[in-house]
């Protein structure tokens, strides 16, 4: 028994019938084919199925696809913008924070929303707010400098236009 | 403005992760995103008991359910002989059980069905009709006698009795104690944890019906052992299996073994003649899949009254679940257990060992470790502690006046490994001075006037990595060598075949790097292969540190061979005698005249345009390397923990980790491994168990039980290194994925008894939490 619903993913709207039962990890991995999102414990622990969903950080395995219609999800496919990286995904690798890489979409995910609401975190914050996410490699010490580095360079680039602004007014 | 130079990745340059770019763009191809057409799924029912005689299985229900396509039972298994495979350790496992359970949670029958939501709908239909036996939950109980026998389906098996082992000299270690001055006993117990990747296991088994082929996608460490083992168990011809092992994330050891899953997705898909995929969720990784450690360790250290140490005796009897299942060179059936003497000069030392059944999920894989080395530095770095408190000395004087001197490598141990290299004075000193150590000290010593209780945690382990040599190391009996093939094409370009298989240790940057230095050609222009049994050479796999001390020494090698090869070339191309000519990063050139130079580009394309008479064709090669002896990396690590008597929580304020493990190919993957090392070794020491009840049900089954680091709990990490070459190997290197795993729950743990020790608190098991602490001060009056 099918239910029709609509997704915006990635800025995409994808319609489909969907089982009621069906959670949104599966949707996205399965019938959208957008794997860079992970399956890591199926309890809401590990966080390696992170997606935004209207900006905030949802798990995806314990979330239905029919609860996210109508909505906006984000998956780690919807980063790159005009084939650039986003400042996170760049500080990931130049802070080598990520070794598998299998919790990589998740805590970049999380990362954004962080920085979205705080943009010049403390370690700590950095610390409280991936304290869903799990990291079975890296130790955090490099997300945690990453997530500091994306910060740095993300103000910057607010910045620029702002100045360059009020250097025209 | 000075313009920086791009680093080419020579040995020693942290060049970025050429992995990582399609990592961070969701774009690795882990194995549950293979998706073939056609493809089926598998789900499997497993047994709620720990011990029970199955008395009928009826799959009617789950066969009646619409888009379920067969149902795998062990009866039917049976019929084709594959009811039961043979397990690393030369035991059997049950494939699906046919008589009876052994484990809860063991595999008893498979759905395979359209959809993967239909087949666990199916699964959970099959009725399987127990009679419940009583479960065996300890390895004190399988032993005593009238326990229930677990393995009656062995002929001879009259017990729950699995191994015994010894090392070293008991004659002499006997005199050893008969004239020490002082005996400290410690006894301790490294409990059942889990690696616990956060991929899970799986497979996706095409087996085409037409030619016989098989393509299994497997989350494999060890793709090509695994490709023999399935030739034997599946009896189909070695040439027609091919293993794929996608990116993997993580493994930790915990996809090291051959488990049930596989072997039946992959009779299905012979059977079915389609694909079928098998992924397991969480809890069926932690309550099935292979566990660590579970290791009941008696330590006694022969002292005199100076603090020397004269002998080591060591008993232990390790959990091994139902089936003997641990991944171990056949020699040595508790691995490598017996390099319990650790860092010190010990001139007597013997060890015995026995294993036993249990009604509990087998395994024993060595979790981020070489072959139980984690237990036995655990133990050894344990034990001094307590010496050092029975001895009223500072635990790096005893440590220092023990040690294993710089001069004495190699040194043979009295169990007999020949240790490489080592400077253990050294590190131990580099990392005291990072911490403070004295400062420290006056700090502890005045919080204990005011009651306070604050703790320094001392380890320095030393470990032994890299297996083989193949005569010595095996896994089921094939020789643990590695190897590398690298063919460099006419414009310069390389790609490197290996027979390893990373995890997420970074191969793809740090073996290029390697060649970069052996042959100039920048790591950027090499592309570095593995996983494939079709497309890579022969190789044991990655696990036991033993990548960089085996596939890596490989690596050198082939680059090597083909440098010789290039010189000849070079010479025709500079018209010189192939004698006078010289190869600096890159270039070869004439003795005497370097500015006459031909590029290895230059070379590379010469070897298939314009080559000198009677050379082959072509620039590429392959090494199998056999090592002449392991790598034995080491290092001190230090931690400070403050306890709070109300509640008996410990807080890690610091931790300073200083490895040395020889050359460094990387620092930024080297620095990355340590930090990851760490935070396991912090969970152990503090958060990880599965333990189970006495029925044998598991308590650790999922995430909410079974309690890993996140990044709140993970302290920071201060890092040190020392740089003592390894001397065999070709570019001075050891293994060191593991060291902080192996290294550090006994420096969290030594930290808490530094704490507590003056109440007269000698022992807290891991994991040391809040209320084993607090019940440990309650028990002497000094909780709060």
């Amino acid at each position: 028994m099918g239910q029709a619903i609509t997704v915006t993913v990635n800025g995409e709207k994808r319609s489909a019938e969907v089982e009621p039962r069906l959670l949104l990890v599966h949707f996205l991995r399965e019938k959208l084919r957008l794997t860079g999102t992970h399956i890591g414990c199926d309890t809401t622990h590990c966080g390696a199925c992170t997606v935004l969903v209207d900006g905030t950080p949802v798990k995806s395995c314990t979330m239905l696809a029919v609860q996210a219609d109508g909505q906006q999800v984000t998956t780690v496919e919807g980063l790159v913008a005009g084939g650039v990286l986003h400042p996170i995904q760049a500080a990931f690798k130049e802070e080598h924070g990520l070794q598998c890489g299998f919790c990589t979409p998740g805590m970049m995910l999380t990362s954004i929303a962080l920085l979205k609401e705080n943009q010049d975190p403390s370690d700590d914050e950095i610390r409280w707010a991936l304290s869903g996410n799990i990291c079975r490699c890296t130790g955090y010490m490099n997300i945690v400098k990453a997530v500091k580095s994306a910060a740095v360079q993300m103000k910057a680039a607010a910045e620029v236009p702002a100045a360059t602004a009020a250097a025209r007014s | 403005m000075a313009v920086e130079t791009p680093l080419k990745g020579n040995i020693g340059d942290s060049i970025k992760r050429k992995e990582d770019d399609r990592f961070i763009r969701g774009k690795g191809n882990y194995l549950d995103d293979v998706v073939l057409p056609g493809m089926l799924h598998m789900a499997i029912n497993r047994s709620p008991f720990a011990h029970a005689k199955i008395k009928s299985i009826n799959t009617d229900a789950a066969q009646a359910v619409p888009g379920v396509v067969a149902v795998v039972t062990g009866e039917l298994l049976a019929q084709h002989k594959l009811a039961w495979m043979p397990t690393l350790s030369g035991d059997t496992q049950a494939v699906l059980a046919t008589d009876k359970v052994r484990f809860q949670g063991q595999e008893v029958a498979c759905v395979i069905a359209t959809d993967p939501y239909v087949a666990r709908d199916a699964a959970g239909l099959i009725e399987v009709d127990y009679e419940v036996l009583k479960a065996v939950v300890t390895p004190q109980q399988a032993l005593k006698s009238g326990a229930p026998l677990i393995r009656d389906e062995k002929e001879g098996q009259t017990n729950n009795h699995i191994y015994h082992w010894e090392a070293g000299d008991k004659a002499k270690t006997d005199e050893a104690f008969a004239k020490a001055d002082k005996v400290v006993k410690l006894d301790t117990f490294y409990p059942r944890c889990h690696p616990s990747p956060l991929e899970t296991c799986g497979i996706v088994a095409d087996v085409n019906p037409a030619t016989g082929h098989a393509t299994l996608w497997m989350t494999s460490q060890a793709p090509h052992a695994h490709r023999t083992l399935f030739a034997i168990v599946a009896g189909l011809p070695e040439q027609n299996i091919r293993i794929i092992s996608p990116d993997i994330g993580g493994g930790f050891g915990n996809k090291v073994p051959i488990y049930p899953g596989y072997v039946v997705a992959t009779a299905a898909s012979l059977l079915i003649g389609k694909p079928v995929k098998w992924v397991e969720d969480r809890s069926e990784n932690l309550i099935s899949t292979g566990f660590a450690r579970d290791y009941y360790m008696s330590g006694e250290l022969a002292l005199r009254n100076d603090g020397r140490m004269l002998g080591l005796r060591v008993k232990m009897l390790s959990d091994n679940g139902a089936f003997y299942a641990d991944a171990q060179p056949t020699k040595f059936r508790a691995g490598l257990f017996h390099i319990v003497t650790g860092s010190y000069d010990l001139p007597a030392a013997h060890v015995v060992t026995d294993g036993a059944y249990t009604n509990k999920a087998p395994g024993g894989v060595a979790y981020r470790c070489s072959f139980r080395v984690t237990e036995a530095s655990y133990l050894i770095e344990r034990l001094v502690e307590s010496a050092a408190l029975e001895m009223n000395m500072d635990p790096t004087e005893i440590r220092l006046k023990n040690f294993i001197q710089p001069e004495q490598f190699p040194y043979m141990s009295a169990t007999g490994f020949e240790y490489d290299s080592g400077n253990y004075p050294r590190a131990m000193q580099l990392a005291l001075d990072k911490l403070g150590y004295k400062e420290l000290r006056k700090e502890q010593a005045e919080k204990r006037k005011k009651g306070e209780l604050m703790g320094i945690g001392v380890a320095s382990f030393t470990e032994v990595v890299g297996a083989g040599p193949g005569k010595h190391y095996d896994i089921a009996g094939l020789r643990m060598f590695d190897s590398a093939e690298l063919r460099v094409h006419p414009t310069g370009k390389a790609i490197l075949k290996l027979g390893v298989k990373s995890q997420g240790q970074g191969h793809e940057t740090t073996f290029a790097q390697i060649v970069t230095e052996e042959l100039g050609i920048p790591a950027a222009d090499i592309e570095v292969q593995e996983g494939d049994t079709d497309n890579t050479p022969y190789g044991l796999g990655t696990y036991a540190s033993r990548s960089t001390p085996v596939g890596g020494a490989a690596t050198a090698m082939v680059s090597r061979k083909l440098r010789d090869k290039a010189k000849k070339i070079a010479a025709h191309l500079l018209e010189a005698s192939e004698a006078d000519i010289e190869f600096d990063h890159g270039k070869f050139f004439v003795r005497g005249s370097p500015s006459k130079s031909k590029t290895i580009q230059d070379v590379a394309f010469a070897a298939y345009t314009n080559l000198p008479d009677g050379l082959e064709a072509g620039l590429e090669g392959v090494t199998y390397y056999d090592p002449p002896n392991m790598t034995f990396p080491f290092g001190t690590y230090l931690v400070v923990v403050d306890i709070d008597r109300g509640t008996g929580q410990v807080k890690v304020r610091r931790m300073v980790a200083v490895d040395d493990c020889g050359v460094r190919i990387n620092p930024m993957v080297v620095e990355g491994q340590i930090h990851g090392g760490l935070t396991e070794g912090f969970g152990i020491a503090f958060m990880e168990l599965i333990t189970f009840d006495e029925e044998g049900n598991c308590l650790g089954s999922n995430f909410t039980d079974y309690l890993l680091p996140t990044s709140w709990e993970t302290p920071k990490f201060e890092m040190g290194e020392t740089v003592t070459p390894s001397p065999h190997h070709p570019i001075g290197a050891k293994g060191v994925g593991e060291s902080a795993t192996v290294g550090s729950p006994a420096a969290f743990v030594n930290a808490v008894i530094d704490a507590v020790g003056h109440l007269g608190i000698r022992n807290i098991d891991m994991p040391v939490t809040s209320d084993k602490v607090w019940a440990a001060l309650n028990e002497k009056g000094a909780a709060e």
